[in-house]
């Protein structure tokens, strides 16, 4: 079979492009554009999008998520659950058993020595491992025997599917990273340029920050797949190009994440060449609002660490700035089909969606009214309204982004209707999300009064997402201005019920929970929810079996892709 | 060309003289023309033309408002939407494209002028200090190596981190912007005009009208202002026309970056930039700014060759 | 001029050690991070862990001594086991092996050695930079003398009007102009250049010919533009001088005083731009590259830039200032020959 299976490689496929679609590289090419080109094949060492998403071709986890959020088996039989005994009733254990007859894509056997590899990998302490979180509560690893993987945790874990689950933790080959752990990490630049996985596709040469080339795996398990036997995986330029490249000139069958007004990609689009296809993970657009006082006349240490703020903890305010914003505007104008209106923190998964707030409609009149009532009026006549004799001038900071720059000129607009002035500024991407505590212009610092930006979470579970508004999450002087808390949120009860969520297992009782901690966030002003974004992409109408999924690599079913003849 | 004046008239002074040669000079006139003209609609045409290039219409009127085609398309395809009320159309926001061209080039013009007046001064005060004092040269010209070598980008970053507070409180933070910006180009691209200075003046100086000047006991100012700087006057022009086009060009690139104005402040470099992404269906949002950016350009540079010629005494009166 | 050029050889090497330091303090200085194009969802202590596994937050004399001794001392010994081992050149020579495992200049982006990441960008940027830039000087060269020769006639004109608006058209917008012309209405070019296209006979290399012709266009129209507007100045300086009555009085033809006499004496602006220039085609076209995916020199210093990557940002500037360097030393020699009055002793 293996001898079969290597003649219908790279050489032998244009023989057999006539022959019946469902034989292994009988396809030809599939060329991927993803305009941040990849700049290393482990994901252990790098957590960019790009550089997970390109190894998943070559690289496999035990289990991953489908396009609807749900657990799959990939490398073993079934998923181990409390009702078949995989995981012990303390939620200390959990066993997987390996698929028997696996191959790397060297010919050798999938052990569960390599499993167990992969966790030691990553919990090097000098490794710098970039998902070191999934491997946090794990005790230890044992491999009774060459099919069975047991990880014990040292404490009870509700969901212990973090490790070894979802792109972000694939299985590395203990023969070829075993002289590269800890501080070796970097120096074994082969390994970690040309992995070598059980996946459809195995790496033959890789371009650092430019073009991938792949070729169908010889030992792949399923012998008639892949059905392309060439992948290029090019990289670099900017979305508007890749979109271009696909829907225009059909120069490449699938381009990665176009980040476009609705009018361009609708632009494109017409010229008939490939389509736009957009799936929804957790992913949204907001505004934090700061809850300590930003004013520079406190000085470096103190700014953005004093509470409260002099007038956004006021719900008439924050309340009167959520209502003048038209969500279904911005949405039409910024993500067309790859948008929906939200009102919650975490938007998706639907179980853990909360539906207590109603925000699609915008009311200038009701927001003014709203104002009104709690006494914030304009006193001076200079068309700004004062709260205790303070203007409502607030300083609205983005990172530099077409779309975001559009938004904040239509909510400076929306927001000056109500008496609330907005002074625009936007930071370069590199500085706004880098941490580097020198920078005054880091989102976590935020010297200003709100700020625009997105954020998610990986996998289906929101636990650690609404870690985010923990009291000690806050970014201060003494926290080298590192945490996630970046509107300093902080409420005794809210820190509570999040501790209760840590230790509940049963799903519907955390979903509860969670769409309790995600409503007390947004009724107290922690953020203005905007947008729930999607993730679009579009392939080239020759394409087959393209089945966007956001909760894992969306490439994650190319070794399902054929060619349509036209 | 003989002298035509009447021989009654007074003699007339080195200055008229160059006057005399740059009217006759037609290029130059038309190129200050232009030059005045556009000038003139960007910091008047704002209070004539009623639309606020910061506007966003409302409601029902944003969806009927916003990508409007200019009202020349209608000429060719009459199903267009144009609003009479907006000649050049509307962008995706609904703000009037004549007003923030207008807006944008009060900017630019002011940026490109000002930047290119700085990178001039430096570069060939550099040159020429470089190429005349032969104990500076050595000095200056690594200065000019370093400077070529830096990398732009984290200048910017490092510039803006230690400055813009700084300047903000001086100017205001438009002002600073500007200031910041303004400083950031002049900084950054003297260092061709300086390099094409020295390298001209050290031929220059071996040239035996200088050594007579000098014979004669001119001093080393003076030798420099009325017989060095005459005679590179030409590569300076040039730089100075193709320095007005990277400035702005270069300022569209730090807003594009985030380094710039804020961003519902429009440039021409920003405008251009932005249509780009939807050249196919509303080309005008990129050529309009194209158009103005190059007629400056263009313009500048008629300018500067009468300039050259009406200096040139050897030309003059030809 | 010998003393001279030696003198300079041997100054420079304390000049680039200084630009070296100042490019290490200005990226130490600059407010950026690392694991800035890290997703939102990393937590802070694992940036940490990974910041320190890179090597980044250690005391800045350290690092910066260590970047010293990997460039000047590691590099080298790699580049020399290369020669002597696979090169064309010296590859006959006995093989070296100086290098023993010591640390490269690593990458923090990709973790792999900096230099075999340029090596790899290099054939692009040649390809698609380099023969812009020799298109541009033959186009420039002649458009100048002969604008300044008939100055003001329509050829004038039209050139001063070309190159004016080509040069201040910035390549982000040409450059996707002539893509929607020629890629998407017309469908003769690629919009992306294939950077594995290798080059074996005459059919590859007509592919290559294709897949060239944009960016080269882009980036031609640009020097050319600036190129000739410095020749034609400096012509028009040169064609009044008295020595071109003189040689006209001699009885010279016409080329011979134009050609001969004028151009060498109008070579020196043009020469400074020209020496400028060749550092550059080295540092690639940062946009244009961008535009086209080349995916070169330029585009890998600038995504490193983004990224933070500092070792390869210093590494790449300074790799720049060292050609900098050298071509301006080459460009003062030049102006020796140019005009042999220019003395620097």
């Amino acid at each position: 079979m293996y001898a079969k299976s290597l003649l219908l490689g790279t050489a032998a496929c244009l023989a057999f492009a006539t022959a019946a679609t469902a034989e292994r590289g009988s396809d030809g090419e599939v060329r991927i554009i993803y305009w941040q080109a990849p700049s290393i094949l482990n994901p252990y060492l790098s957590s960019g999008t790009k550089d997970l998403e390109s190894a998943s071709l070559a690289l496999e986890p035990l289990a991953r998520f489908d396009e609807t959020g749900t657990m799959v088996p990939l490398l073993v039989d079934e998923l181990p659950t409390v009702d078949n005994g995989g995981v012990n009733q303390e939620l200390t254990q959990i066993t997987w058993k390996l698929t028997p007859g696996i191959l790397w894509s060297d010919g050798t056997p999938f052990t569960s020595a390599d499993v167990k590899f992969t966790a030691d990998y990553c919990m090097h302490p000098e490794g710098g491992c970039a998902q070191n979180p999934k491997f946090e509560n794990v005790a230890s690893i044992e491999t009774p025997d060459d099919l069975t993987v047991v990880v014990n945790f040292d404490k009870p874990t509700p969901y212990p599917y973090s490790l070894f689950v979802g792109g972000e933790s694939p299985i590395l080959q203990q023969a070829q990273f075993k002289d590269c752990t800890g501080t070796r990490a970097p120096e074994c630049t082969e390994a970690n340029f040309n992995p070598i996985g059980t996946g459809p596709f195995v790496v033959t040469e890789f371009r650092p920050n430019d073009v991938i080339t792949f070729e169908a795996n010889p030992n792949y398990r399923d012998p008639d797949k892949p059905a392309f036997a060439k992948v290029l995986f090019k990289g670099g330029g900017d979305a508007t190009a890749a979109g271009r490249a696909v829907l225009e000139t059909g120069e490449f069958d699938y381009a990665w994440n176009l980040q476009l007004a609705p009018d361009v990609i609708a632009g494109m689009e017409a010229a008939g060449k490939g389509k736009a296809v957009a799936g929804f993970g957790p992913l949204m657009e907001r505004i934090m609002l700061n809850h300590t006082n930003p004013d520079p006349a406190l000085g470096p240490d103190e700014r953005a660490v004093i509470r409260p703020h002099p007038f956004l903890q006021d719900p008439a305010v924050y309340k009167a700035m959520s209502l003048a914003i038209d969500r279904p505007l911005l949405v039409e104008i910024g993500y067309g089909q790859a948008g929906r209106v939200t009102c919650n923190w975490v938007p998706a998964p639907e179980l853990y969606n909360s539906d207590t707030f109603d925000c699609s409609t915008q009311d200038i009149a009701g927001a003014n009214k709203m104002l009104d009532d709690a006494g914030i009026v304009d006193t001076d006549g200079d068309g700004i309204r004062e709260k205790d004799g303070v203007p409502l001038k607030v300083l609205y900071q983005s990172s530099t982004n077409a779309v975001r720059q559009d938004f904040q000129a239509l909510i400076k607009q929306w927001w000056s209707e109500i008496g609330i002035e907005a002074e625009l500024r936007n930071i370069n991407a590199s500085v706004f999300f880098g941490g580097d505590p020198g920078s005054p212009d880091t989102f976590q610092k935020f010297y200003a009064d709100v700020e625009m930006y997105a954020n998610t979470f990986n996998g289906t579970d929101p636990q650690a997402y609404l870690g985010n508004a923990l009291c000690d999450e806050a970014p201060r002087p003494e926290t080298q201005w590192q945490g996630q808390n970046v509107s300093r949120f902080c409420h005794e009860d809210y820190d509570a019920l999040h501790q209760e969520l840590t230790r509940t297992a049963d799903i519907n009782e955390r979903a509860r929970i969670a769409k309790e901690l995600n409503d007390m966030v947004v009724e107290r002003g922690g953020m203005i929810p905007l947008v729930h974004r999607g993730r679009i992409s579009a392939h080239a109408n020759s394409l087959g079996g393209v089945n966007l999924n956001v909760w894992d690599s969306e490439i994650w079913e190319i070794g399902n892709w054929y060619r349509i003849a036209e | 060309m003989t002298e035509v004046s009447p021989p009654e008239s007074p003699p007339r002074s080195q200055w008229m003289d160059v006057w005399h040669q740059f009217k006759s000079h037609r290029g130059a006139l038309f190129g200050a023309f232009v030059f005045l003209v556009i000038v003139l609609a960007v910091y008047i045409g704002p209070f004539i033309w009623p639309h606020d290039p910061q506007f966003l219409p409302q409601g029902r009127a944003f969806i009927d408002l916003r990508d409007t085609r200019p009202v020349y398309v209608a000429l060719w395809d009459a199903g267009a939407k144009i609003d009479w009320s907006h000649p050049l159309g509307t962008d995706n926001l609904g703000r009037d494209t004549l007003a923030r061209l207008l807006f944008g080039g009060q900017v630019s013009i002011a940026v490109g002028l000002t930047a290119m007046l700085l990178s001039l001064v430096l570069g060939t005060l550099v040159g020429v200090v470089a190429g005349y004092f032969r104990r500076l040269d050595g000095v200056l010209m690594r200065l000019t190596d370093l400077f070529l070598a830096l990398p732009l980008l984290p200048l910017i970053l490092v510039a803006s981190l230690l400055f813009r507070d700084a300047l903000s409180a001086v100017f205001g933070p438009e002002g600073g912007v500007f200031a910041l910006i303004v400083a950031l180009i002049g900084l950054t691209s003297w260092m061709q005009t300086a390099r094409i200075v020295r390298g001209d003046v050290l031929a220059l100086k071996e040239r035996e009208f200088v050594l007579a000047a000098r014979s004669i006991g001119t001093t080393n100012t003076r030798l420099i202002t009325r017989h060095m700087l005459p005679n590179i006057l030409s590569p300076i022009l040039v730089s100075a026309t193709l320095g007005i086009a990277t400035a702005i060009i270069t300022e569209s690139a730090l807003s594009f970056l985030g380094f710039g104005f804020p961003p519902d402040f429009p440039t021409w470099g920003r405008l251009l930039n932005d249509g780009v992404d939807r050249l196919v269906s509303y080309p005008e949002r990129s050529i309009w700014p194209g158009i103005m950016i190059s007629l400056t350009v263009l313009s500048v540079n008629y300018l500067g060759d009468g300039l050259r010629d009406a200096l040139d005494p050897r030309i003059r009166g030809r | 001029m010998l003393t001279f050029a030696i003198r300079r050889l041997v100054l420079s090497v304390p000049t680039l050690l200084f630009i070296s330091l100042v490019i290490f303090l200005l990226l130490q200085l600059a407010p950026n991070d690392p694991m800035a194009q890290m997703p939102l969802t990393v937590p802070p202590e694992v940036r940490e862990k990974m910041r320190e596994a890179m090597g980044h937050g250690q005391p800045i004399h350290i690092q910066y001594f260590k970047w010293v001794l990997q460039f000047f001392w590691i590099e080298p010994k790699v580049f020399i086991d290369w020669l002597t081992a696979d090169s064309f050149l010296l590859g006959w020579l006995p093989d070296t092996s100086l290098y023993n495992g010591e640390l490269r200049v690593i990458s923090w982006q990709t973790r792999s050695p900096v230099m075999d990441i340029v090596v790899q960008r290099i054939p692009q940027t040649l390809w698609v930079v380099g023969t812009a830039y020799v298109l541009a000087i033959v186009i420039a060269v002649p458009i100048g003398i002969y604008s300044a020769y008939r100055q003001y006639s329509w050829f004038d004109q039209m050139g001063t009007f070309v190159s004016m608006v080509g040069f201040s058209i910035p390549p982000f917008f040409s450059g996707v102009l002539v893509i929607v012309i020629f890629s998407v209405q017309l469908g003769w070019f690629p919009s992306i250049y294939d950077t594995t296209h290798k080059v074996v006979d005459w059919e590859s290399f007509l592919k290559q010919l294709n897949q060239m012709i944009m960016p080269v266009m882009v980036l031609t129209l640009q020097i050319t533009a600036q190129l000739s507007r410095f020749m034609r100045a400096s012509m028009l300086d040169n064609l009044n001088q008295d020595y071109v009555r003189t040689a006209r009085a001699k009885g010279l033809g016409e080329p011979n005083v134009v050609l001969v006499h004028v151009l060498r004496n109008s070579m020196i602006p043009v020469v400074t731009v020209i020496a400028l220039g060749v550092p550059s085609i080295f540092g690639g076209a940062i946009i244009t590259e961008q535009v086209f995916k080349v995916n070169g020199i330029g585009q890998l210093l600038i995504t490193s830039i983004e990224a933070n990557d500092l070792p390869m940002v210093q590494t790449l500037t300074f790799v720049f200032a060292v050609l900098i360097v050298m071509f301006n030393l080459i460009a003062d020699l030049l102006y020796g020959v140019l005009d042999p009055r220019i003395r620097y002793d």
